[in-house]
């Protein structure tokens, strides 16, 4: 198990080493270094002029005077040691304060989405196994397709339609509009609780279709082995069989499709962020793409990314130790 | 008595059956295929969707009853006019035409469709002269009004009056060729990386896993929209077009790769493969001669589900306006008018792009469902 825990994490880091250079390019690929395009942007603002020292002190800072590789170890030590991801031109303050104010939200979301995909797939999956070709099967095949086929931020905008048509007013963010900029507390969690299902089920739709099919397979291929036959003969109610055996065995996938669920779920999040303009990573991303703001940009691909892959390191664990035939690969 | 009785009875039945069987044995792999997937009858109607829409597509300057750029000022935010196919009785296409009011106090218009005026709709019309593949001059439109000057809006108009049903005709032609073109190119990566990952093994095909597994938990689209945003504003649209494209297909060759490798895999265990090496069969041949046409039908399944994710990408780029810019149009260009609640509220018809994506992805999703299931012919 230990070597298994050690190979796994290895590739983790380098997993992460990875990210941390396709961000470090995202930094990198607009025209022209950082510091001329702060000034560029200082100056249209009129913020009159920016002292020569503050220039070189920023420079220097980022080592924007060095080669590329020094460039990114600089980027690197910095996030590591001092926890800055850079400087926000837009919001004219660190990137790492608009990072703590939105990433714990969007993984708030994300994870809440990823229990809603489990909590629906699991009872349907199941169900469409043991009546399989039913009415009701092809009924969840065929929303399934549709769960995949249409887009969620699709999705989302026919809800705001709904919504608009229905209500009278779009539903839109996490809080109500008492709650928006209150200090947290219990009516404020009680409150962000009522507008969280929204988004969480327009995220999971997309994800759920796609484990219903595999825990349907699984089951599938469960229910035809000797063993459950065995159980059968011997006088064991439908019920429990199914669930004391070969629903354990199907449930793998639960654990293991966490590595390709929790990126798109994440993805999903960003998105539906946007268009119901909920108060996550997704809305200042894009907001920092359009004006170029890279070091947030950047900050926020290497955060997603970086806590996705350890989402998937702790599902592979989960693995190992629900499934003893993982660590012997 | 009976017992001849009988046989009359089976002979016919059994003959056609040995000779159903008889078929069943010398039909080639790919007819073999082609009988089990027309027997899917959901890919069956999707292979049709499908095929109509790169049809129209490929045609879309004639399929459309105007032109992407025509724009005309009286008509915008227009709804849509249902088309009706007779009148009184008798078969007469047409569509009503429109009133609209100012509010004297919000000076927002109002439309209302006017039953009184009838406007004659005809196929084949002359219309709004365009280019046929910006070559052919010509003027001829499927369908539209048979007097060109009047309003034919059958999905309504956008905010600058121009025909939302053309636009979405014309942007078919960019929105499903991203999808070709990207799963182009990410399955020669795919085919490249997968099978060198499947024939040489070893460190290569170990740093290749490695890629694959990094490139795959990433979130794809934080990553997207990263990479899109930094396409200078300055290029052309062909160029941001081929780069959006590149962008999709880096990240999507990944699943192309393993399917590849896989195949390779288990193929390199057949007793086929086997033989046609004690032959003395050189690699290539191998390789193009024995191995590819036994997985080929497999790469053209994956290809065929590869690009619905395809077009779906370039659809959330666009719509969030890091993809496609104006004045190309492709139906994500054309959502990015929807982003604001109040317009979605307003106008609802600009909302149709949406329907011709999810049927367009429907259908792919069913068609490469029924290839694979295709594909192996000879699993029962």
């Amino acid at each position: 198990m230990w070597k298994y825990i050690a190979r796994r994490f290895s590739t983790m880091l380098f997993t992460l080493f990875v990210i941390s250079l396709i961000s470090f390019a995202v930094i990198q690929l607009p025209p022209g270094d950082y510091v001329t395009s702060l000034i560029a942007r200082m100056a249209s603002q009129g913020a009159g002029n920016i002292s020569q020292e503050f220039q070189a002190e920023m420079r220097s800072l980022y080592g924007l005077n060095e080669p590329v590789y020094m460039q990114y170890l600089k980027w690197m030590r910095n996030i590591l040691v001092n926890g800055r991801f850079g400087y926000s031109f837009v919001y004219q303050r660190d990137a790492i304060n608009l990072i703590v104010e939105r990433l714990p939200m969007s993984f708030a979301l994300a994870f809440s989405s990823l229990l809603f995909v489990w909590a629906v797939a699991l009872p349907i999956g199941i169900y469409s196994a043991v009546h399989q070709y039913s009415t009701v099967d092809y009924l969840f095949s065929f929303i399934g397709f549709i769960g995949v086929a249409v887009p969620n931020f699709l999705l989302a905008l026919i809800f705001l339609y709904v919504s608009y048509r229905v209500f009278g007013r779009a539903m839109v963010g996490l809080f109500s509009q008492d709650f928006a900029d209150a200090p947290w507390s219990w009516a404020r969690v009680v409150d962000l609780l009522k507008h969280l299902w929204i988004p969480v089920i327009i995220i999971g739709t997309g994800g759920t279709a796609g484990l219903i099919r595999t825990m349907r397979a699984n089951l599938l291929d469960e229910l035809n082995k000797p063993y459950v036959e065995t159980a059968r003969a011997k006088g064991l109610s439908e019920n429990r069989l199914l669930l004391k055996y070969p629903v354990r065995h199907a449930m793998n996938p639960f654990v293991s499709t966490i590595g390709w669920t929790l990126p798109g779920v994440v993805s999903g999040e960003a998105i539906v962020s946007m268009v119901l303009n909920l108060p996550t990573a997704g809305p200042v991303l894009l907001g920092a793409l359009q004006a170029q703001d890279m070091y947030v940009a950047a900050g926020f691909v290497l955060l997603l990314s970086t806590l996705t892959v350890i989402g998937t390191f702790i599902s592979d664990l989960m693995l190992a130790w629900v499934d003893p035939r993982i660590r012997l690969q | 008595m009976s017992v001849t009785e009988s046989l009359d009875i089976d002979g016919p039945v059994l003959d056609t059956q040995v000779q159903e069987e008889e078929k069943f044995e010398v039909a080639s792999q790919w007819q073999l295929m082609w009988w089990k997937f027309t027997k899917h009858k959901l890919a069956m109607i999707s292979l049709v969707i499908v095929v109509i829409f790169y049809v129209v597509a490929l045609f879309c300057e004639f399929f459309a009853p105007t032109t992407t750029t025509q724009y005309r000022a009286e008509y915008v935010n227009a709804p849509p006019q249902p088309l009706r196919l007779f009148l009184d009785g008798q078969w007469n296409p047409f569509v009503y035409g429109y009133l609209s009011e100012r509010d004297p106090v919000s000076f927002k218009r109002t439309w209302t469709i006017d039953e009184a005026t009838v406007i004659p709709v005809g196929f084949f019309v002359r219309g709004t002269p365009y280019r046929l593949w910006g070559l052919i001059p010509m003027d001829r439109h499927l369908v539209g009004a048979k007097e060109a000057d009047q309003p034919f809006y059958l999905m309504g108009a956008d905010k600058n009056g121009r025909d939302v049903f053309s636009r979405i005709i014309y942007s078919s032609r960019i929105s499903l060729t991203v999808g070709l073109i990207g799963v182009f190119l990410s399955l020669t990566l795919g085919i490249l990386l997968g099978g060198i990952s499947g024939l040489m093994g070893g460190v290569l095909d170990n740093i290749i896993q490695r890629i694959i597994e990094v490139l795959m938990s990433i979130p794809h689209l934080p990553l997207w929209m990263a990479l899109a945003a930094v396409v200078p504003l300055q290029w052309s649209a062909v160029r941001v077009y081929f780069m959006i494209t590149l962008i999709l297909s880096l990240i999507s060759w990944t699943g192309m790769a393993r399917v590849v490798r896989s195949r390779f895999l288990s193929l390199r265990e057949e007793d086929f493969v086997m033989a046609a090496k004690l032959d003395g069969c050189r690699r290539w041949r191998l390789i193009l001669r024995h191995m590819l046409p036994s997985f080929l039908s497999h790469i053209i399944a994956s290809v065929t589900l590869a690009i619905p994710g395809m077009i779906l990408g370039e659809t959330a780029l666009s719509f969030l306006g890091l993809g496609l810019r104006p004045p190309v149009v492709s139906w994500g260009v054309m959502l990015q008018d929807t982003q604001r609640v109040a317009v979605v509220a307003l106008y609802p018809w600009l909302m149709w792009p949406a329907a011709a994506v999810v049927l367009v992805v429907l259908a792919l999703y069913f068609l490469g469902d029924g290839l694979r299931d295709a594909a192996d012919p000879y699993q029962a």
